[in-house]
């Protein structure tokens, strides 16, 4: 019986390659189960070979065009630093889309992510619908929200402000719910039993508890969304953006450069001042 | 101590939280001068609604196309592209990486590669891709060779943290032993970095899925040019088909990639 049950937990690739039989000096036998490493490599190849095919995959381009790469690399790495004066206005509409992406998209995902931890929302059908809503939203990129949003409500920083919401809502939301599932729930059933409702009780017991974790995720999204809204403005959806599409359409790679560079410094400060933030949160 | 001893031992910091609140406050006021609603647009109302028809009834001829221009064709190249992006710039990330690792190579050394790194992971997918578009001309190629450098800023920053945990003490306990270079490297620095490489390069799979569509608008090929193309021309059936692709795509991905990597964190048998 036992042994019956033993056999069926054996994996099919070790009922396929016998695991090695060997025979200890003082009697005992060991299995050693056959190396799964030539199954993974074989499949990686053939992975890798349909992806070559299906992508075009041609090296010898690369070492005969080669040439190009460094003229356009030179003149954005000798940016035109004449063209900084019409690089501020775009560069400050990019911070303020994210800035109100992320706070927004911060309050509205606290209450999506309490709904979605199983430890808190019992409620198991109303838990599902929200992971999905939440799922969905994370799927789709945020230049396609952008390019939609931008239909509908005009080219401007609404919509690319609106897509950054969607987008940070979704992310932020996902981590914070990984993390209230991770708490001491000991604290919360304390206060469910004196008679607290769900909220008065994640509000005292849970919060104190994820507010680090959440500040946390909430810099990392403005991070995230400094990079993606500058680029937002490629759909028309305000921003860098607009400037990457219109100086790289007329070729002026040196003003290219100096919207890069530009966008360099900013994303270089705010990662310092976040990590500053963080160190005096932890 | 009782209870509301307790309560006022806590540290009263209300003054800070309003400052903190004010500050945020402020921040808002001063963005929202930016971000103004100006009402939908004339053609606004039958776009939304044009979307909502879309996913709700997406184009069945095209989503069950089997030639090039069908959707499981565009998804699977668009895998395509994530894979091999994957996996250049993960095997690319490794020298690299080892060259910014302070506990390897002096310091001054080390900063420069990192320099290096942070450059990559500044400039927007979106120019590297308009870059090497130059190069390799429009197609799912571009692609490749866009993701192939983009990913080599994130996997390298994830790399140098694994790098510079390594436990050295196993290397001296294996000199001790007797062992040679290769057989160090082999059984004392391989297996440590294995795991968190392999679980960073899937990680990195999973963001690359969703970067491709994205690289598509600029011509990289994949499902994101036609995507664009059919919402510029309101073709919303085909919208609608290929949304449903991608999120059902992104989230399979999302599943699995998921499973693979806390089976790496914690064992086989967790």
């Amino acid at each position: 019986m036992a042994d019956s049950k033993l056999e069926k937990k054996t994996k099919l690739f070790d009922r396929i390659f016998k695991p090695e039989h060997i025979v200890l000096d003082n009697g005992h036998t060991v299995d050693r189960p056959k190396s799964r490493m030539p199954l993974i490599l074989i499949c990686l190849a053939v992975v890798i070979i349909i992806s070559m095919k299906m992508t075009g995959f041609d090296f010898g381009i690369i070492i005969r065009r080669a040439k190009e790469l460094p003229v356009i690399l030179g003149k954005i790495f000798h940016p035109k630093f004449a063209y900084f004066p019409k690089v501020i206005k775009p560069l400050i509409e990019t911070i303020k889309m994210s800035i109100i992406g992320t706070i927004i998209g911060c309050l509205i995902g606290l209450p999506l992510s309490i709904m979605a931890s199983t430890n808190i929302n019992r409620n198991k059908p109303s838990l599902l619908v929200c992971r999905f809503i939440l799922s969905i939203m994370r799927s789709v990129p945020t230049l396609i929200y952008a390019s939609v949003l931008a239909l509908v409500f005009g080219l401007g920083t609404f919509a690319g402000t609106l897509a950054i919401v969607i987008f940070t809502v979704g992310i932020v939301a996902k981590m914070l719910y990984e993390s209230i599932e991770t708490i001491d729930m000991k604290p919360y059933e304390a206060m469910v039993s004196f008679g607290a409702t769900t909220l008065q009780a994640f509000w005292a017991a849970c919060m104190p508890q994820i507010l680090p974790t959440y500040i946390d995720d909430c810099l990392y999204c403005f991070e995230l969304n400094v990079r993606a809204s500058s680029i937002l403005g490629y759909v028309g959806a305000g921003g860098l953006g607009v400037l990457i599409r219109e100086r790289t359409g007329l070729r002026a790679y040196n003003d290219l450069g100096m919207v890069l560079l530009t966008l360099f410094i900013v994303v270089l400060a705010i990662d310092f001042m976040n990590d500053y933030i963080r160190s005096k949160i932890s | 101590m009782t209870v509301i001893e307790q309560l006022q031992a806590e540290p009263h910091n209300l003054w800070k939280r309003i400052v903190l609140f004010l500050v945020l406050l402020g921040l808002v006021v001063w963005g929202s001068d930016s971000v103004s609603y100006n009402g939908i647009t004339a053609q606004g109302s039958v776009v939304a609604s044009g979307i909502l028809h879309g996913i709700t009834h997406p184009n069945p001829a095209f989503l069950f196309n089997l030639t090039e221009t069908g959707v499981p064709y565009l998804v699977l190249q668009t895998i395509a592209i994530a894979v091999l992006g994957t996996i250049f710039g993960a095997i690319l990330a490794i020298p690299i990486s080892f060259l910014s690792s302070t506990n390897i190579v002096p310091k001054p050394i080390a900063y420069i590669f990192r320099a290096l790194i942070l450059l990559i992971r500044t400039i927007p997918s979106l120019v590297w891709a308009l870059v090497w578009i130059r190069v390799t001309g429009p197609g799912a190629f571009c692609g490749v060779v866009t993701q192939s450098i983009c990913s080599i800023g994130m996997i390298s920053k994830m790399y140098i943290t694994a790098i510079e945990d390594l436990d050295t003490g196993i290397l001296e306990s294996l000199d001790a032993c007797g062992c040679n270079t290769f057989e160090k490297i082999r059984v004392g620095i391989l297996p440590q970095l294995s795991a968190s490489f392999v679980s960073t390069a899937i990680y990195r799979f999973d963001i690359n899925l969703k970067d491709a569509t994205t690289l598509g608008i600029v011509g990289a090929g994949g499902i994101g040019s036609p995507l664009v193309q059919a919402i510029t021309y309101s073709r919303w059936t085909n919208v609608g088909a290929f949304l449903i692709a991608l999120i059902i795509l992104v989230l399979i991905i999302e599943y699995f990639s998921t499973k693979i990597r806390s089976r790496l964190a914690r064992g086989a048998q967790a």
